[in-house]
């Protein structure tokens, strides 16, 4: 099984100018736990202090935001298309 | 490239880095918001209540503290719409000082968007995009629409597929290209952040958010000066994203700073509908985990169901003692109607959110009668005739004699008789 996740230009500087890559990932966990692995640099840059995703961070499925599909327990599918798309605005709580 | 400025740059909302003055509005290294940071002590010769009385009558005479560039000389008079003392709304809903801030009649495309529109796209210009673009729900795709064809820059602007008619045609007018996506405002709005990933365009709501925003600031401006230089006890203001109810208050804590103003504690109060409220049940459940929804509700011009600053809008209204509340799409029909009937101003379906929910927060002993409050009123009835189908009946037309008349005039009153009759005896 193999998903596509899909980047946005300003992460790609800790991918070596990727900006999509395949992952067998099964679920968003697991495919943090991959970036952790693959691109660390991009790891640190998209979960916090406590290692959790940045919630400046939304989540996309084949154009459907993951929290409407389950979120983490969300089962990726074989063909998957997952973007990581920076939240534009959000303000200091 | 970097513009810089002296009196403002950009600045990370969470890490603190400053980034100058270009079109971006995250920040690269922590991915949180960027928002303009000003230095108030450099305006505060110049930001007076004298030399703003002296300026022009539109958001211009607050052009200090607007990150407009330098020799920027704005000609649209945007803004400076009036406050009007609510006398015949605040009689029926049992409010004494209630203000109705009217950006119905906003210039140049009758909604408050106009004002964000203008800052975000002197910006534009600066920053020399050829195109500029937008995701909206309408009122800012017709203002980007509006202002483009006047500056003469092409604009894309990308809106849910379902839009209103007279919104869809009110950006069409002005030769914008329009592309209508079959989705909701958040699938727009994402499509939108990788459009301007992937084109040089400048999207008013995307890359120059950060200056775009700070539009917003004008209404909390105008609220002040328009009372005397003095601050409301409490601000009613509708929640689609929930930056414009951030923006207000960055107004009046500017203004405090500044001694324009003496020190007051505003509370907050925030208006959605019930079909899509992630920020008032936020608000409700005491928390700033602002979860999506998928919206439906006739008020489209709020309907975001993952409001981008719904987070920092919930703990705001939190932390200065106010509420958020939530209305059907009836009691929005009724909003509208009523403001209609009282005030004479013809508001869109989101001033109806904002009526009915000003009403309730009286209704529930939230809002005291006697305080002074404003409602803001953001958009214009015009556009959303589309939620009053039905509601009227269609008159039959009569010959043009005078006897008809009379016949139409008793024929009239005695239906309203019967229908007095018929609500005495319980039909």
């Amino acid at each position: 099984m193999a998903i596509k996740v899909v980047l946005p230009t300003a992460f790609t500087r800790h991918t070596d100018g990727r900006k999509q890559f395949d992952s067998s990932a099964h679920d968003l966990p697991g495919l943090l736990a991959d970036i952790d692995q693959t691109f660390p640099a991009l790891s640190t840059q998209i979960k916090d202090d406590d290692g959790k995703l940045r919630r400046f961070i939304n989540i996309y499925v084949n154009d459907e935001d993951i929290r409407f599909l389950g979120g983490e327990s969300y089962a990726f599918k074989d063909g998957d298309e997952v973007m990581l798309i920076p939240s534009i605005a959000g303000g200091k709580i | 490239m970097n513009y810089s400025c002296s009196r403002y740059e950009l600045k990370c909302n969470d890490c603190g880095k400053r980034f100058g003055n270009q079109p971006l509005s995250a920040c690269p290294d922590c991915l949180a918001p960027l928002e303009v940071a000003y230095d108030l002590d450099a305006v505060r010769g110049i930001f007076t209540r004298e030399n703003i009385a002296a300026g022009p009558p539109s958001i211009w005479r607050y052009a200090a503290l607007l990150p407009i560039p330098d020799g920027f000389q704005p000609d649209l008079p945007v803004g400076f719409t009036p406050l009007i003392h609510a006398k015949n709304l605040g009689k029926r809903i049992g409010a004494t000082n209630l203000y109705v801030k009217n950006d119905a009649v906003c210039f140049p495309t009758l909604s408050f968007k106009d004002r964000v529109v203008s800052v975000a796209l002197a910006n534009a210009q600066r920053f020399g995009f050829e195109t500029v673009g937008c995701s909206s729900t309408g009122n800012l795709a017709n203002s980007v629409a509006a202002q483009a064809a006047r500056l003469g820059i092409k604009a894309c602007i990308l809106v849910p597929a379902d839009l209103e008619a007279a919104k869809i045609l009110n950006t069409q007018v002005y030769g914008a290209r329009l592309v209508r996506i079959d989705g909701n405002y958040d699938h727009v709005n994402r499509l939108c952040s990788q459009i301007a990933d992937e084109y040089t365009w400048g999207f008013v709501n995307v890359n120059l958010r950060p200056y775009y925003a700070e539009g917003s600031k004008t209404v909390g401006y105008e609220i002040a000066e328009k009372l005397g230089w003095k601050l409301p006890d409490n601000v009613v203001v509708p929640m689609a994203g929930g930056s414009l109810i951030r923006k207000i208050r960055k107004a009046f804590q500017e203004l405090i700073y500044l001694g324009l103003v003496e020190e007051k504690h505003v509370r907050f109060f925030g208006a959605q509908a019930t079909g899509c409220s992630p920020i008032a049940t936020a608000v409700k459940q005491g928390t700033e985990d602002v979860q999506p929804q998928k919206p439906n509700t006739i008020a489209r011009s709020l309907a975001i169901g993952n409001p981008a600053d719904g987070p920092a809008a919930a703990k705001m209204i939190r932390d200065s003692g106010g509420w958020a509340e939530d209305v059907s799409d009836v009691e929005i029909v009724s909003g509208m109607q009523e403001l209609a009937e009282t005030e004479g101003i013809f508001t869109e379906t989101a001033g109806g959110v904002t009526t009915a929910v000003t009403a309730r927060l009286y209704a529930h002993g939230r809002i005291l009668p006697d305080e002074i409050t404003v409602a803001c009123i953001t958009g214009n009835g015009l556009k959303t005739t589309d939620s009053l189908v039905g509601h009227y009946a269609e008159e039959r037309a009569i010959r043009p004699r005078l006897a008809d008349f009379g016949d139409y005039l008793r024929e009239l009153e005695g239906a309203q008789e019967l229908a007095v009759a018929g609500d005495i005896h319980g039909n």
